[in-house]
């Protein structure tokens, strides 16, 4: 089955995918922070049951965080499965994954069940729509805790309401290399978003997300954020426009593009900062490689995806070695 | 000057201490401050060693601190949380916690959310009669959030329809 990843999404030169993210609570049940192993347990096998009970069936696998090792919860946590707080969590907690991995329903981490649907691109309406089934299928087979004023009750405050996170990952090499990341943030956030670099940093991707989930409906949160989106969209397209007509710039594209080929090591800082050029240079179709393809490798690559892909036991230096052969191998 | 541990390089770092009076002097280089550990004691904590998992906890209990203690151990029933443990961990214990503590946890909500309440998704487990009220209330404020919408984009034909929407859903309460 192919992943999400490896699909081409509308506005796919700047926006690489759109998640949107549910959190729901069983009504008279503790909320996780205030349960112990074997109520997370039984908690976690009810929610599955009524997955497996319904049209969903056979839809999702489960996995129990406490059957990995620490690298394949970390992995997780790279692809964004899981939290890293979950990846670190000592307590019962679980994990429903959909088969092309583009739905993950996190169970007893900060809340009982937190839905997460991702779609390729600029696309947070398909992401709803996917996520919100999921929801419907379990309002219906179980009480979920729910109040007329506060709307979804979460064990996080800042979180009640609609209980939804949207958001977007951006690449903004241009606006990055203008170093205007900050006066975006700044404007983000007052108008309450928030803007949040990946990756360590490196590579200029960006999580672009909203931060209010209390009076305001999630058809009018996902049209605002596409409305802010779009501009974002557009002031770095004129940016890119801007860079490429200088010649240094060009180099410096094609110069990443010649490392990424050549390299016998690369490690994540080096291999974020190449890839973001690379990406640029393909959308600018200054080469011929896919963003899908990058896409994946940016989903692969992380140091404990390529250790635990490898079955363990392997240090950072022989992953990175990993990496820039996984590279050469499929860069082309 | 030359550093006073290894007698070799330059002093870089310049060392004070006073502990409970006692006055201490060092100057170090660079490499031995690293190496007996002094770098680590002056290294700032982070954010989250400052404020711990308790940042939001405090947030919430701000002005609530002293009807705290008056308060007293009121637990509840579901969880066993106190409002204390709620401002402690910075997470709320239940659902019902919300029902419980509810005139304590308000002023956060409202310092956190403002005045807002909820609009959106509408889930009621109701029978019949009453759960068919909620929701047309609820969809009222949407449709009064999107009329705004509408005329703050100049869109003024779909807010015209919006208006009759609601109209037409007022009058029908009002019969």
């Amino acid at each position: 089955m192919n992943k999400w990843y490896s699909t081409q999404g509308n506005n796919s030169d700047v926006v690489l995918s759109s998640k949107i993210r549910l959190v729901r609570n069983l009504d008279k049940i503790p909320f996780p922070c205030k349960m112990n192993n074997e109520l997370r347990k039984s908690v976690c096998r009810k929610i599955f049951a009524a997955i497996q009970n319904s049209e969903l069936a056979g839809e999702f696998d489960l996995i129990e965080l406490n059957q990995l090792s620490d690298i394949e919860k970390a992995s997780l946590a790279e692809k964004g499965y899981i939290t890293p707080a979950m990846a670190r969590h000592n307590g019962y907690t679980a994990l429903l994954l959909s088969k092309d991995e583009s739905v993950s329903i996190m169970l007893c981490e900060e809340e009982h069940i937190s839905i997460s649907a991702v779609s390729a691109g600029d696309d947070l309406k398909s992401a709803y729509k996917k996520a919100d089934k999921i929801d419907n299928v379990l309002i219906k087979s179980m009480k979920i805790a729910f109040d007329r004023q506060l709307g979804f009750l979460t064990s996080n405050p800042m979180l009640i309401g609609t209980g939804m996170k949207a958001s977007v990952v951006l690449h903004l090499p241009a606006i990055g290399e203008r170093n205007m990341i900050s006066q975006l943030s700044t404007m983000a956030g007052k108008l309450g978003f928030s803007v949040k670099p990946l990756f360590s940093g490196n590579g200029n991707f960006y999580e672009f997300a909203n931060e209010i989930s209390l009076g305001i409906s999630e058809e009018n949160a996902i049209d605002n954020m596409n409305a802010i989106c779009e501009q974002i969209i557009e002031q770095e397209r004129s940016f890119r426009h801007q860079f490429i007509e200088f010649d240094d710039f060009e180099d410096k594209i094609f110069r990443a593009m010649g490392t990424l080929k050549m390299a016998r090591k690369l490690n994540t800082k080096e291999f974020f900062e190449l890839i973001s050029l690379a990406r640029l240079g393909a959308v600018m179709k200054s080469f011929n490689i896919s963003c899908e393809n990058i896409g994946k490798m940016i989903y692969y690559l992380g140091t404990a995806s390529i250790i635990s892909t490898a079955g363990g036991g392997l240090s950072a230096d022989d992953a990175d070695r990993l990496r820039a052969q996984y590279v050469r191998e499929n860069i082309d | 000057m030359l550093c006073q541990h290894c007698n070799q390089n330059e002093a870089t770092t310049h060392i004070k201490r006073n502990i409970n009076g006692h006055k201490e002097e060092m100057h170090l280089c660079s490499h031995c401050a690293q190496e007996l550990g002094v770098m680590e004691e002056l290294r700032m904590p982070a954010m989250s060693d400052l404020f711990g998992s308790s940042f939001l906890g405090n947030f919430l209990g701000a002005g609530a601190a002293s009807m705290n203690t008056l308060a007293g151990i009121d637990r509840c029933s579901v969880c066993g949380s106190s409002f204390d443990d709620i401002v402690k961990s910075g997470h709320i214990g239940c659902s019902d916690c919300y029902d419980k503590f509810s005139d304590k946890l308000e002023p956060s909500v409202r310092k956190i959310h403002g005045k807002a309440k909820h609009i959106g998704k509408f889930v009621s487990y109701e029978e019949s009669g009453e759960a068919e009220k909620i929701p047309q209330e609820n969809e009222l404020d949407m449709l009064r959030q999107q009329l705004q919408n509408a005329i703050k984009q100049q869109r003024f034909e779909d807010a015209a329809i919006l208006r009759d929407k609601i109209n037409a859903i007022t009058e029908d309460g009002n019969e």
